[in-house]
């Protein structure tokens, strides 16, 4: 159900404060009315109202200074000017000013009805806009982040959290879990979404090339410095800077980053100018910080600056739950981005998926499905097409009859179930391979 | 509607004719279920008339009626057969305060002749009926409806009340009868 539009009339004449008040709350409105600008002001400054109509000419202050005072407030209301004399002069002005409209009294009652409902249909469309806008983001950062499990649904929770605020945060979690996803959706979720997010692989990165990277550098400050450059904290003003691999980060560096995010002001390698910057920092990493500092291997100071909030990913083998909902998203990513067919999975090959360990994570889970559709069948993926291979450790068996379950199962996929052949292959008979077969119940995907 | 409403006082400012006044007095007990009476006026209307518009304001109007005495629950409807307006709008057909006691509603415009077509007198009534009984309409709390043919839909144009039916939907029903 649409919500009320509000309308203030701003007038110092009482009857027709009080004519169009009838006027409009027999239309279904919600009116507030106030005799001059001074009272209209105190009223928007403790609530919004959708249309402001404002009589042009009033003691003290008139309808046109009051129009620019609104626009000074960031109020969104639409202002309509209205006058009991038509003059050009001024509605040209109010209409540069910005007003909506401009109406001349006494209107015809159809003209009014008119000029209300285009006015809250503008307003409507605005809402609509700006909701659809968010929806869109949120919608981005669903498909980005998938998991129903309890763990993840954890995550997610802290990650609505944290967002609101500006403190630094630092994300732990295996190699490929996820962690610059998290930092994105906490980057998007902020009010700080319009700016920009800013990765920075310290891993990669030798120290005095980190140096220039995060904070830039003057031209001819180093060998090759042919230009001014910006750095990282500088490009993240107003956004988010996120640190990925924090851990790997030399001493002198992480002094220079303690005294940077305590001041939030730098100087570029080679210059002498301070510069201040307003941004959020997010690190990651895949090491135990604290042990770390325990070792002597990571400042405390930084560390205890860095790790306001923590949000531990947890590996995919704790969340094994998140499993089907993963691969479906990455077969539609991939099958969408090579223009293939729609696949889907069979069930023996997910069933692997599901009891393989993944110490690769996420990530692996992903290549894993971006190989199986280059090298699949373009309907289903199937357990062949997975590499899964002696070479790739994997603990989930729960005993040697599981072990050997499995690997009979592996085997005879392999060979799509030719039981002479798979014989071979395991070195036993066929009435062996039959009983073992019937001993584990195991079933052709074809059947 | 409330408890305390009892009765509807029409009153004729526009010397109708009995059976006119009857029709309408009719539909409004059909449509409020309450009793109606009519009281005749013979108060001067030209000290209401504003010579720059050549129209009756119709808020000073308001103001006469609300100063009329009637007894508690009794909502008042005046009907003129002269041109109304109030301070903001060229003319009006009727108007009344919501969840109030008074209304007021005028003639002058629902005529065929005004707009340069052939005399209907029943086609008048009619439009007269649903403007009394839209105002009614607001004296009981109603507010504007969209459903096209309830009476309680905003009515700029005399095209628009012939669009409309004599009744209150269903939705504008329920809520009157909630209260």
């Amino acid at each position: 159900m649409p919500r009320k539009i509000s309308i203030m009339i701003v007038d110092d004449e009482e009857s027709v404060r009080d004519s169009l008040y009838n006027w409009f709350i027999e239309d279904g409105y919600e009116v507030e009315c106030a005799e001059n600008a001074k009272q209209a002001l105190s009223i928007l400054e403790s609530k919004n109202m959708d249309i402001i109509l404002a009589d042009i000419k009033m003691p003290g202050m008139d309808g046109l200074e009051m129009h620019r005072r609104i626009r000074s407030l960031n109020k969104d209301s639409v202002v309509i000017i209205m006058t009991a004399f038509a003059a050009v002069d001024t509605a040209v002005q109010a209409l540069k000013d910005g007003a909506y409209d401009y109406i001349t009294k006494p209107f015809d009652p159809d003209d009014l009805s008119h000029l209300i409902r285009n006015a809250s249909s503008q307003i409507s469309l605005k809402e609509e806009n700006e909701a659809l806008r968010n929806k869109l983001i949120s919608l981005e950062n669903v498909e980005d982040l998938i998991g129903r499990s309890d763990a993840m649904i954890k995550v997610l929770k802290e990650v609505e959290q944290v967002a609101q605020s500006s403190s630094p945060v630092i994300i732990t979690g295996e190699s490929g879990t996820g962690k610059e996803l998290i930092a994105r959706a906490i980057h998007s979720n902020s009010k700080r979404k319009y700016s920009p997010l800013i990765s920075v692989h310290c891993g990669a990165l030798t120290e005095s090339l980190l140096e220039s990277e995060l904070f830039g550098h003057e031209k001819g400050a180093f060998t090759g410095a042919m230009y001014n450059r910006k750095g990282r904290f500088e490009m993240a003003d107003g956004g988010t800077i996120f640190l990925d691999e924090i851990a790997t980060i030399s001493p002198k560096m992480q002094i220079e980053l303690l005294r940077v995010l305590e001041t939030k002001i730098f100087i570029r390698v080679g210059g002498n100018k301070e510069i201040t910057s307003d941004f959020r920092v997010i690190c990651a990493t895949n090491k135990n910080l604290k042990q770390m500092v325990e070792d002597g291997h990571f400042r405390e100071d930084l560390y205890y600056r860095l790790n306001v909030v923590n949000i531990k990913i947890p590996p995919l083998r704790d969340r094994t739950d998140d499993i089907p909902m993963l691969v479906d998203h990455f077969i539609k990513k991939y099958c969408t981005s090579m223009s293939r067919n729609l696949m889907s999975i069979d069930k023996s090959a997910l069933k692997r998926l599901e009891q393989y360990d993944f110490p690769g994570n996420v990530r692996e889970l992903e290549n894993m499905i971006e190989r199986a559709i280059v090298v699949g069948n373009d309907k289903e993926i199937r357990l062949k097409d997975l590499p899964f291979d002696k070479a790739m450790s994997s603990n989930s068996f729960k005993s040697l009859e599981d072990l050997e379950k499995q690997y009979i199962l592996q085997v005879l996929n392999k060979y799509d179930w030719n039981i002479s052949k798979s014989a071979k292959v395991i070195k036993v008979d066929r009435v062996t391979l039959y009983n073992k077969i019937k001993k584990y119940k195991l079933q052709s995907p074809k059947k | 509607m409330k408890r305390s409403d009892s009765g509807i006082l029409i009153i004729n400012h526009g010397n109708f004719e009995k059976d006119f006044l009857g029709t309408i007095a009719d539909s409004i007990v059909q449509e409020y279920h309450l009793p109606v009476s009519v009281k005749e006026s013979h108060t001067d209307l030209s000290e209401y008339f504003d010579p720059m518009r050549r129209q009756y304001n119709g808020n000073q109007l308001m103001m006469e009626l609300d100063s009329l005495s009637a007894p508690d629950g009794i909502k008042k409807m005046a009907l003129y057969r002269v041109d109304l307006f109030n301070p903001i709008l060229t003319y009006i057909f009727g108007q009344a305060s919501l969840n109030g006691d008074i209304g007021v509603a005028s003639m002058h415009r629902l005529r065929n002749e005004q707009y340069g077509m052939k005399k209907d007198d029943d086609l008048l009534l009619e439009r007269f009926q649903k403007v009394v009984i839209h105002e009614l309409g607001h004296m009981f709390g109603l507010v504007h409806c969209h459903v096209p043919p309830c009476v309680m839909r905003s009515s700029t144009y005399v095209e628009d009340i012939d669009q409309k039916d004599l009744h209150l939907c269903p939705k504008c029903r329920q809520e009157l009868e909630s209260g």
